[in-house]
């Protein structure tokens, strides 16, 4: 059974691309981390954009949003990595040339422009579910507008985006395997250099332990970090007790 | 501008007829894989409603493993492990025929793995949507299981699920770019071709994306039709209850 099982994960091969998976997962890890930490940057004026009462404002936001959820990813990226290069001397005369020229900064910079127009609907959504009222005590207590927006309005909001926010994050830990396609060497790219040279099916299934098993750890960390968010909403501790103490001495109702 | 709209124009000069098949293989791609995404996510909805806790458990872990994975990973996946378990198969009966995996019939099955693992749970939450009156009542009047489900349950279910469906669609017409890396002469893989070729990436590659957001767009718009179709009879009911209130 154990050597059944040892040819089953393939010993020498995992110690000869384990550590290279590991490193191209440190990457996937970097790109998503970049990605969606610039991506909120760029998603919250896009999605106060989406709100506000200039036309113009909301055209240019709803174009911005609309063209980044409405094609694929893969085709952005070699629209930005590819396109870039026709660019090249502009681009050197600017000083961005060393930017565009590597892989991984372009797929970070598709990613992010990719996960900006998703969190922008995000924060619209989250932003709009907040009370009207919340604006209107706001604006009664004589707090100036700026001051209402980030400690009255956007708290309320992130608790109301976080699920979708987690939600997009995995999509981003998916999405950026595609990144392997213009030689970015994360889990997916050190995957498929690992089959092309070994012809060995079971690489694959190691990456796909891999992403399954980071999926599942971010999914773990989003349930906590919602259930801290939203301590306040919780039932206090006391009345817990009370309950259980009820249904315990209840009737079974399984 | 004139040199680059050649590029774009039919014939032997320009790209345009090229592009446009590409765009058609792509469209031909999700409506067949919508069909057998349905119904495998059907089929796991309904696995995941089954009392037994093993069928219950594959359904999950199915769901979890697909939705979990990068799609890329899955064509990889489904394109050179599919190869190898079919020579294998084939080479027990003899070993000279060599298998040339349909790069179409790989997109297919890995697009409709994963299409198939948010459809079931599009379709759990619908079932959720549907009172136990209806599944009495059908019992009342003497339906038997097949009948309940095809007669009472699924038109009520397909309304509900429709706006997850919907997404899920403009989803996978995204996803299918993601055959061109096998080499199936999609959009993205004409368009590419043509890059190659004339070394113009830019205009080619945002021509490929516009042809998509095209695609979204007269998809939505199929969208709210159908969505207004199946909610036909909806406004009208609820005009009765209120006359009757």
């Amino acid at each position: 059974m154990l050597a059944w099982l040892q040819a089953f994960i393939g010993t020498d091969l995992l110690v000869q691309y384990g550590p290279r998976l590991l490193h191209g997962l440190q990457i996937t890890i970097e790109l998503v981390l970049i990605s969606i930490c610039c991506g909120i940057a760029l998603a919250l004026p896009l999605a106060l954009a989406r709100l506000s009462k200039s036309r113009l404002l909301r055209g240019l936001s709803l174009c911005y949003v609309q063209f980044f959820r409405g094609t694929p990813l893969l085709a952005q990226l070699f629209l930005i990595y590819y396109g870039a290069g026709q660019f090249r001397p502009a681009l050197q005369s600017i000083d961005l040339w060393w930017f565009f020229r590597d892989a991984f900064n372009c797929a970070a910079l598709s990613l992010t422009l990719n996960t900006a127009g998703y969190q922008a609907e995000i924060y619209r959504g989250a932003i709009r579910s907040v009370a009207r009222g919340q604006h209107e005590a706001a604006y009664a207590l004589g707090i100036s507008r700026s001051v209402a927006f980030w400690r009255v309005i956007l708290p309320q909001a992130a608790v109301v985006a976080l699920r979708p926010l987690g939600n997009e994050v995995i999509l981003m830990i998916k999405g950026s395997a595609v990144a392997s396609v213009v030689t970015v060497f994360d889990i997916m790219g050190e995957t498929r250099l690992g089959f092309a040279r070994s012809f060995d099916m079971r690489v694959y299934l190691y990456a796909a332990v891999l992403y399954l098993v980071l999926v599942e750890i971010l999914r773990r960390i989003w349930d906590r970090l919602e259930a801290r968010l939203t301590r306040y909403l919780r039932r206090s501790d006391r009345t817990e007790h009370v309950e259980r103490a009820v249904t315990q001495a209840g009737p079974a109702t399984h | 501008m004139a040199d680059l709209l050649k590029l774009f124009s039919y014939g032997t000069t320009g790209w345009g007829d090229e592009i446009l098949a590409g765009a058609w293989l792509t469209i031909r791609l999700a409506l067949a894989t919508l069909p057998f995404g349905l119904l495998v996510g059907f089929g796991v909805a309904l696995m995941k409603r089954s009392k037994s806790r093993w069928v219950h458990g594959l359904a999950s872990i199915y769901a979890t493993v697909f939705r979990g994975l990068p799609e890329l990973l899955t064509l990889f996946l489904i394109y050179y492990g599919g190869q190898l378990v079919v020579q294998k198969l084939v080479g027990l009966i003899s070993s000279d025929v060599q298998i040339q995996a349909s790069a179409f019939l790989a997109g297919m099955i890995a697009l409709g793995l994963v299409f198939a693992a948010y459809a079931s749970e599009v379709f759990a939450s619908a079932f959720q949507g549907i009172t136990r009156g209806q599944w009495e009542g059908a019992h009342a009047i003497g339906l038997n299981r097949t009948q309940t489900m095809l007669l009472v349950i699924v038109p009520q279910l397909l309304r509900l699920a429709l706006p997850g469906l919907a997404n899920l669609w403009l989803n996978l017409l995204k996803d299918t770019s993601l055959v061109s890396v096998i080499a199936l002469a999609d959009l993205l893989r004409q368009t590419s071709l043509a890059v190659h070729v004339t070394k113009q990436p830019f205009p080619f590659y945002l021509v490929a994306c516009l042809l998509y957001l095209v695609m979204s767009i007269i998809s939505t718009f199929g969208i709210v039709a159908i969505e207004r179709w199946a909610e036909r009879g909806q406004g009208r009911r609820t005009n009765e209850r209120g006359a009757l209130a």
